[in-house]
C-alpha cells in the first residue's frame, strides 16, 4: 500500500516535470506584439495572411509599443508593433515602416465646433482654453481625454502638436484609442485625440486649421498630424516573420490598410 | 517505511515552502527595481512630489496616494454602514429561508470579476454623475460607489462570523437585563465584536487600494492633485496598471517604486488586521 503511494507521489511528480516539455505550440506560428494602435490593423492583415497560408497561424497581442519592442529584444515575439519612431537606444533593432497613420482630434458629435487651429488646440491641450466659449462653442467646460505617458499616440501628440508645452496634468488619461473614443463619445463636453482609422460615427473628427482629415489632405501633405507605424525585428526577418512582412508590403495588404484608413507607403 | 514517510514529508515541505519563495521572489524583484529609483531621486522627492511627469523625469507620487485613500475613504463610507448593517441582519434577524439565498447572492458579490464592476460603473454610473452632478463624470464619487459594493462580501462575513463567534452568553446575559433587542446588539454584541469588525474593515480597506482594472475605468486616471469629490483622480495601482504599457527605463522603474509604496501601504493594513483578529482569540 506505502509503496504502491510512494509510487504513485514519484510518477505524478515526474508527470509534472515532463509535462512542462510539451508546452511548446501544436501549429507552427509567429507571435506579434506591441502598440494598441497598430493590433487592430495587423489583426486584419494577419487574418488575410492565414487565409491565404492555412497552415501557419500569427498571434497578434496588445501590450503597448514599448512592451512590443522589448518582446523583440527578448525573443519573445517574432515581431514588435510600435506606433512611434525607435528612440537611440533602441537603434540596435531593424525597424520598417508597413503605413503611416493620421491623429484625428475627437469631439462629442453633438458639438457644434467644426474646426480648430492647431494653436487653438494646444491652448486647449495646455489648460490655457478652459471653455468651448472661447473657441466658438456654448458656455460649457472642455473636458480634455488625453493617452497615458509613454504612448506612442501621445508622444506623437506632444511632438506635432503641443511642441514644447504641455498636455495639462488635470486631463483624463485612458490607456487605448478605444478608451478615448469611448470616453469621447459619451461626453458632450469631452475632447480627445485617436488615430483617424479608429474614428467611427459616435464621435466627430475636427478639421485642424480648415483643413478636413481624409486621404487625399493627407497624402498632398496638407494634414500635418501624421506618424509611422513600424514592425519591428531583432536581426533581419527571417522565415514566417519575413513571409509575413513580404505579404503586408504587398500591394493587396497595402489596399486593405488603405481601406481602414490609413496611409500607405507605396505611393 | 520511516524513510518513505519522510521523504513524502520533505517533499509536502518544500512545495509548501515555493509559495512562500514565490512570494520572496517577487517581493525581491519589485524591491530590486524600484529601489534604485526611489535612490535616485530621494525618497522624500518620491512620496512628497505632486507632480508625475515620466517624460520630463518628474516622479513625484503624492497625488496618487492621496488620491487612493480618497477612494478607498469613499467607498468605506458606502460600505461600512451597509456591510455592517447586513451582518447584523443576517446574524439576528434573518428568517432561516432568506439566510439560504442571502449568502450565496453576498459570496457572489465577491466572485464577479472586477471588470465587469468596473465596465457597470462606466456605462451607468459615470453617465449619472455626470448629468446631475456635473464634471466629467469619471471621478472619485463613482469610483467609491463601485468599490464601496466591491468590499462588501469582505465586511459582511467577516464582520458575521465576528459576531457568531461570540458567547451565547452575552446575548442571554444582556437579554436577562431588560434590555432590548437592538439595544443587545448596539451595546454589547458589536462592542464585543469590535476587533473583528474593525478587522473587516481593514482588510475591505485592503481591497480597495488594492483595486485596479475597475478604477482604470471608472477614475479616469488624471495626475492631478483632488480637491472634490467630483474630480477624476489617480491610484498606486491604477498608476502602474495604466501606464505599464509603454513605459520604460527610469519610468519603469518609478512604476516599480510605486509598487513599493503600495506594497509597503498592504503590509501595514494586513499585520493591523492579523493583530486585530488574534485579538479577538485571546
Amino acid at each position: 500500500m506505502n509503496s504502491r503511494s510512494s509510487y504513485l507521489l514519484w510518477s505524478l511528480i515526474l508527470l509534472l516535470l515532463f509535462s512542462t516539455f510539451g508546452c511548446q505550440r501544436q501549429k507552427a506560428g509567429i507571435t506579434i506584439a506591441g502598440s494598441t494602435s497598430v493590433e487592430p490593423f495587423a489583426e486584419l492583415l494577419a487574418e488575410e495572411y492565414m487565409i491565404h497560408h492555412p497552415k501557419s497561424y500569427i498571434y497578434v497581442q496588445g501590450g503597448g509599443s514599448t512592451a512590443g519592442i522589448e518582446a523583440v529584444r527578448t525573443n519573445a515575439a517574432h515581431i514588435g508593433m510600435s506606433s512611434r519612431s525607435l528612440t537611440p537606444e533602441e537603434k540596435d533593432l531593424y525597424a520598417v515602416t508597413i503605413a503611416k497613420d493620421a491623429i484625428a482630434i475627437i469631439v462629442h458629435p453633438q458639438n457644434p465646433i467644426q474646426d480648430l487651429s492647431l494653436i487653438q488646440i494646444r491652448q486647449i491641450f495646455c489648460g490655457k482654453i478652459k471653455n468651448w466659449s472661447d473657441v466658438g462653442g456654448p458656455s460649457r467646460p472642455i473636458i480634455l481625454v488625453t493617452r497615458e505617458e509613454g504612448s506612442g499616440t501621445r508622444e506623437a501628440f506632444q511632438k506635432m502638436v503641443m511642441e514644447n508645452e504641455e498636455i495639462c496634468l488635470e486631463s483624463l488619461v485612458q490607456d487605448s484609442n478605444g478608451a478615448i473614443r469611448q470616453v469621447v463619445s459619451s461626453d458632450p463636453n469631452a475632447i480627445g485625440y485617436i488615430s483617424l482609422g479608429l474614428v467611427n460615427e459616435k464621435v466627430k473628427a475636427l478639421r485642424v486649421s480648415g483643413i478636413e482629415p481624409n486621404l487625399k489632405n493627407i497624402l498632398h501633405g496638407r494634414y500635418r498630424l501624421v506618424r509611422p507605424f513600424l514592425f519591428v525585428f531583432n536581426g533581419s526577418p527571417k522565415g514566417e516573420a519575413s513571409a509575413f512582412l513580404e505579404f503586408v508590403l504587398s500591394e493587396e495588404a497595402q489596399n486593405l490598410l488603405a481601406k481602414e484608413g490609413l496611409i500607405t507607403i507605396r505611393p | 517505511m520511516e524513510i518513505k514517510e519522510r521523504i513524502i514529508e520533505k517533499i509536502l515541505l518544500a512545495i509548501a515552502l515555493s509559495s512562500i519563495a514565490i512570494l520572496a521572489l517577487i517581493a525581491f524583484f519589485i524591491f530590486e527595481q524600484g529601489i534604485p529609483l526611489i535612490w535616485k531621486i530621494g525618497l522624500k522627492s518620491f512620496i512628497l512630489g505632486d507632480r508625475w511627469v515620466p517624460s520630463q523625469g518628474s516622479y513625484g507620487i503624492l497625488s496618487m496616494i492621496v488620491g487612493s485613500f480618497w477612494v478607498t475613504f469613499g467607498a468605506l463610507l458606502l460600505g461600512i454602514p451597509l456591510g455592517l448593517a447586513c451582518a447584523i441582519f443576517l446574524c439576528e434577524w434573518v428568517p432561516p429561508t432568506a439566510g439560504i439565498v442571502l449568502r450565496p447572492t453576498i459570496q457572489l458579490l465577491a466572485a464577479i470579476p472586477s471588470v465587469i464592476y468596473g465596465f457597470w460603473g462606466l456605462i451607468v454610473l459615470v453617465p449619472l454623475v455626470r448629468t446631475y452632478l456635473g464634471g466629467p463624470g469619471l471621478s472619485i464619487l463613482s469610483g467609491s460607489a463601485v468599490l464601496g459594493f466591491m468590499i462588501l462580501p469582505t465586511i459582511i462575513s467577516i464582520s458575521e462570523d465576528s459576531l457568531r463567534a461570540l458567547p451565547p452568553s452575552y446575548k442571554a446575559g444582556a437579554l436577562a437585563l431588560g434590555a432590548t433587542h437592538w439595544q443587545t446588539i448596539w451595546r454589547v454584541l458589536v462592542p464585543a465584536a469590535r476587533s473583528g469588525i474593525v478587522a473587516s474593515i481593514i482588510l475591505g480597506m485592503g481591497r480597495a487600494i488594492g483595486e485596479t482594472m475597475a478604477m482604470i475605468m471608472i477614475l479616469g486616471n488624471s495626475v492631478k492633485m483632488p480637491s472634490s469629490f467630483l474630480d477624476s483622480t489617480r491610484t498606486l495601482t491604477t498608476n502602474i496598471g495604466i501606464e505599464m504599457g509603454y513605459a520604460s527605463g527610469d519610468h519603469r522603474q518609478a512604476l516599480f517604486a510605486t509598487g513599493v509604496i503600495l506594497f509597503f501601504i498592504i503590509m501595514i493594513l494586513n499585520s493591523l488586521a492579523i493583530t486585530l483578529s488574534r485579538r479577538r482569540v485571546r
